[in-house]
């Protein structure tokens, strides 16, 4: 069983924390010039996303998570999973909604997504930074309204729902930011 | 992932920029020129040594090669400088890189520049008030009020709500959960004095003004004669800046019987957590017996110095190259 001692510790590393795999996001060493010295460490749960802090005594051993990042290409939903294939080796995989989670809204067939896996099991979903989506649903355009800056519901064919310009009609293609789910663009053909 | 080329980005490239390095120069020639007004006297000591610190905080690094037995390099002049006060230098000063193994991070690099001086016949209030000069004459555009001088019981008291003297390790506990929502690892019953002074009351002291820590326990007494009508407390100050620690002084234990006594504690405690026990300079113990002469010295960090007087907050800013470049 690998392990990591607090002065391996750095941002990106992936460490178990009472049985689940976290992501060191922050690494702060802190130490009084004569006294003990502490890593104050901000980790992301891979599970779940969320982040916290803890303080570690400076010399302790944490095991090592078996989490690596692999980019896949999206397949399709069968209704209970998202599969996904390697491009190279054509291996497939299936994530449940649990790794999938809001990243479902953003999947597009053939788009490169980044699995995440902990002992080769799918836990984590990370879309391409942009999409390129088709508006399948949303409010008849205003023709000539491209300077009020207004905005609609625009529901994509992935069924994301983004706020764009209200000149938008339906199947136009838009180029929206994953991270933020803001609209970027009419995308070019 | 491939393995990172050094070559093929700008790491090569000082981590400190021009201009902060000619500041940093500046602030040197300031040093020398504060002290050889005030005629004490520069001096050299060996940053390499047959010893080892037995501070169980320090960690020396070793160094070997051909045709050698393995050496150390300090982690702080202040052995060789006392047996240099021994000797009858009277007041020196000395500004040298020490290296501290395993200290790395944004206020912390493994080499570091340390500036070190001994006044003989100054006790802790005297000295505190040349370190007060020093910085102030430093550091005089980030300083909006005179220094504010605070026991460390009051410190405790003031941000953390407990007293460190009366306290259970439970008590300190929760104090530190009142202020600071993590969870805690490996973290032992004789931490939680360090870490309550370095995560909850270090971050709440004033930021426009030094703060002057006095008083130390007698457990973190480190090289300090004990307080004279108080042998709970030793005669150790800290000095701060908006939370970032920038010295740490002591009027001398020159008691050689005490002094040993110390380090075969500190040896133990060493041997307790798994630390090697490396050979302590027994010279030093020798200039004892000789007599150092009643003094006060102090260490002050002169990274985070510069790094206050030219508005960084990463350690790196100010060195040519940080460890990651060096």
């Amino acid at each position: 069983m690998a392990t990591y001692s607090t002065n391996e510790f750095r941002s990106g590393l992936k460490i178990m924390l009472d049985g689940d795999p976290y992501n060191i996001v922050e690494n702060e060493f802190v130490k009084p010039g004569k006294g003990q010295a502490f890593n104050r460490v901000k980790v992301r749960n891979l599970k779940t996303g969320r982040v916290l802090e803890k303080t570690f005594k400076s010399g302790e051993s944490v095991e090592a998570a078996d989490v690596i990042d692999t980019d896949m290409q999206y397949l399709y939903n069968d209704g209970e999973a998202w599969h996904f294939m390697h491009p190279e080796t054509f291996e497939q995989i299936a994530a449940d909604e649990k790794a999938v989670g809001d990243a479902a809204q953003w999947l597009k067939e053939q788009d490169i997504c980044i699995i995440t896996l902990w002992n080769d099991v799918p836990i984590a979903v990370t879309p391409p930074n942009h999409v390129i989506l088709k508006i399948v649903e949303t409010d008849p355009g205003l023709r000539g309204d491209t300077a009020t800056g207004g905005t609609k519901p625009a529901k994509c064919e992935t069924g994301a729902v983004v706020k764009v310009p209200l000149f938008l009609e339906e199947g136009e293609t838009i180029k929206v930011d994953t991270r933020t789910g803001e609209y970027l663009g009419r995308a070019k053909d | 992932m491939a393995p990172h080329d050094p070559t093929q980005d700008d790491t090569w490239r000082p981590s400190a920029s021009i201009a902060t390095l000619q500041r940093r120069a500046e602030l040197i020639q300031d040093i020398r020129r504060f002290f050889a007004g005030r005629r004490v006297l520069e001096v050299e000591t060996p940053a390499l040594s047959h010893a080892a610190s037995s501070e169980p905080h320090l960690q020396s690094m070793q160094v070997s090669g051909p045709g050698m037995a393995t050496a150390y390099l300090h982690t702080s002049p202040e052995l060789a400088m006392k047996r240099l006060l021994a000797a009858g230098s009277g007041d020196i000063f000395q500004l040298c890189k020490v290296f501290r193994a395993g200290e790395r991070g944004k206020r912390h690099n493994p080499d570091l520049t340390l500036l070190d001086w001994y006044r003989l016949g100054l006790d802790r209030q005297a000295l505190m008030s040349e370190v007060g000069e020093l910085l102030t004459e430093l550091l005089a555009a980030r300083l909006a009020a005179p220094p504010r001088v605070i026991t460390y019981q009051q410190a405790f008291q003031d941000y953390a709500g407990i007293d460190p003297f009366a306290a259970s390790p439970a008590q300190m506990e929760a104090a530190f959960r009142a202020h600071v929502n993590e969870d805690v690892v490996g973290v032992g019953e004789a931490d939680w004095p360090d870490l309550l002074l370095s995560r909850v009351v270090q971050p709440r002291l004033p930021a426009d003004r030094l703060v002057f820590i006095t008083h130390f326990p007698a457990a973190q007494a480190s090289l300090a004669r004990l307080d004279a009508h108080n042998p709970q407390l030793a005669c150790r100050f800290e000095a701060f800046f908006g939370g970032l620690e920038l010295a740490n002084g002591f009027e001398e234990l020159t008691d050689r019987a005490e002094q040993q006594r110390r380090i075969e504690a500190e040896q133990a405690a060493r041997q307790a957590s798994g630390l090697p026990c490396l050979p302590s300079d027994v010279r030093f113990l020798a200039a004892l017996q000789a007599g150092l002469p009643p003094c006060s010295g102090v260490a002050v960090g002169v990274d985070r110095v510069v790094m206050l007087a030219c508005g960084q907050d990463e350690i790196a800013r100010v060195l040519s190259f940080d460890f990651a470049r060096a």
